[in-house]
């Protein structure tokens, strides 16, 4: 194994890179679909950094719980939200957070 | 359950064994209570993928043993190796699920990841499900009842302090607290802080010290939890 990379051009697919980075303003969609869901509700709509992304691609779990899970994989992120603004008259201080792993088909870039 | 209380309204070869089931409710215990409605959904289907030779009723039986030899002894193992081995620390932060299959054995049969989580003098790390029940099972075994009740989910992300604060840990002003809410394929596992005056400590002393609860992080590791030899 050499230490350094070959130079070559190759086109990833669709899917293959996270579409966010660390550090990535993002806003957790506000959709209410009906079935199995991993969103809870509380996060729906708000805005929080990406701090984590999860290696490697893995299932979307609310695809998974009916079943169609074949082949079908993707990013999913640790999201952090200051819980003084996730929670209006939040009385801790304001470095608490809160961090939640999120498909990467429920965020939106803001 | 006895053959002559089970009674059958669908049309089936009946030919698995009926033998002692632990799941199953004993007729002559009058006792017990009748079961429940999900208890009865839960032997109806059970028994129908059996019959229908989906599952066979060892793998029942085995997929038990799994979890019974699933407890909070392993994480603490894993937590006390993490103190006095720094390069283990590493590679078990780097990646949690790795360092415990491969150093402990510790197989993740529900093919979850696992991240740890490191407290420190400025960072207090706490796990909830707010959904369900997500919880490191490999490592922990079965949550306990109040991690999986609605009042913890539902008032640990918007008051972690005084949930803390209510198992007897007070978290200084000046520290972070990150709940870290558990949804889909992660697992967490806190790494709690190593208590000051254990510096002589063995590794198998320091496990010791290393409760359920510490490694969901509502509380410290304290040196009141030393077993007695």
């Amino acid at each position: 194994m050499t230490s350094s990379k070959p130079s070559v051009h190759v086109v990833k697919a669709l899917g293959e890179e996270p579409s966010f980075k660390v550090g990535d303003r993002v806003r957790i969609s506000a959709r209410y679909p009906i079935g199995h869901y991993r969103v809870p509700t509380y996060m729906r709509g708000k805005c929080g950094a990406v701090e984590f992304v999860i290696e490697p691609t893995a299932v979307n779990n609310e695809e998974e719980a009916f079943g169609r899970n074949a082949g079908k994989k993707g990013y999913y992120y640790r999201v952090g939200v200051p819980l003084a603004e996730l929670w209006p008259g939040y009385t801790g201080p304001p470095q608490d957070r809160l961090i939640i792993e999120i498909f990467e088909g429920w965020l939106e870039r803001t | 359950m006895t053959t002559d209380t089970h009674h059958h309204d669908h049309d089936h070869d009946h030919d698995h064994q009926h033998g002692p089931n632990p799941h199953h409710q004993d007729p002559k215990n009058v006792d017990t209570p009748p079961p429940g409605y999900y208890e009865i959904m839960e032997i109806a289907v059970r028994e129908l993928l059996i019959e229908k030779k989906l599952i066979g009723p060892g793998e029942i039986r085995r997929q038990i043993e799994v979890l019974d030899s699933r407890t909070p002894a392993l994480g603490a193992k894993v937590v006390a190796r993490a103190w006095v081995d720094p390069e283990f620390k590493a590679r078990l932060l780097a990646n949690g699920r790795l360092a415990c299959e491969r150093e402990f054995g510790i197989s993740f049969y529900d093919d979850t990841q696992l991240i740890v989580l490191e407290n420190t003098d400025k960072i207090h790390n706490v796990v909830v499900c707010t959904l369900c029940s997500c919880y490191p099972r490999p490592v922990l075994g079965l949550p306990p009842d109040w991690y999986k009740a609605k009042p913890y989910r539902a008032r640990v992300v918007k008051e972690p302090r005084a949930v803390l604060s209510e198992f007897g840990t007070e978290i200084p002003a000046e520290v972070e607290i990150r709940v870290n809410d558990s949804t889909a394929m992660l697992r967490y596992l806190v790494l709690p802080k190593r208590p000051v005056g254990t510096e002589d400590f063995s590794e198998e002393q320091l496990a010791s010290l290393v409760t359920r609860d510490t490694m969901i992080g509502v509380v410290n590791v304290s040196l009141a939890n030393k077993n007695t030899p």
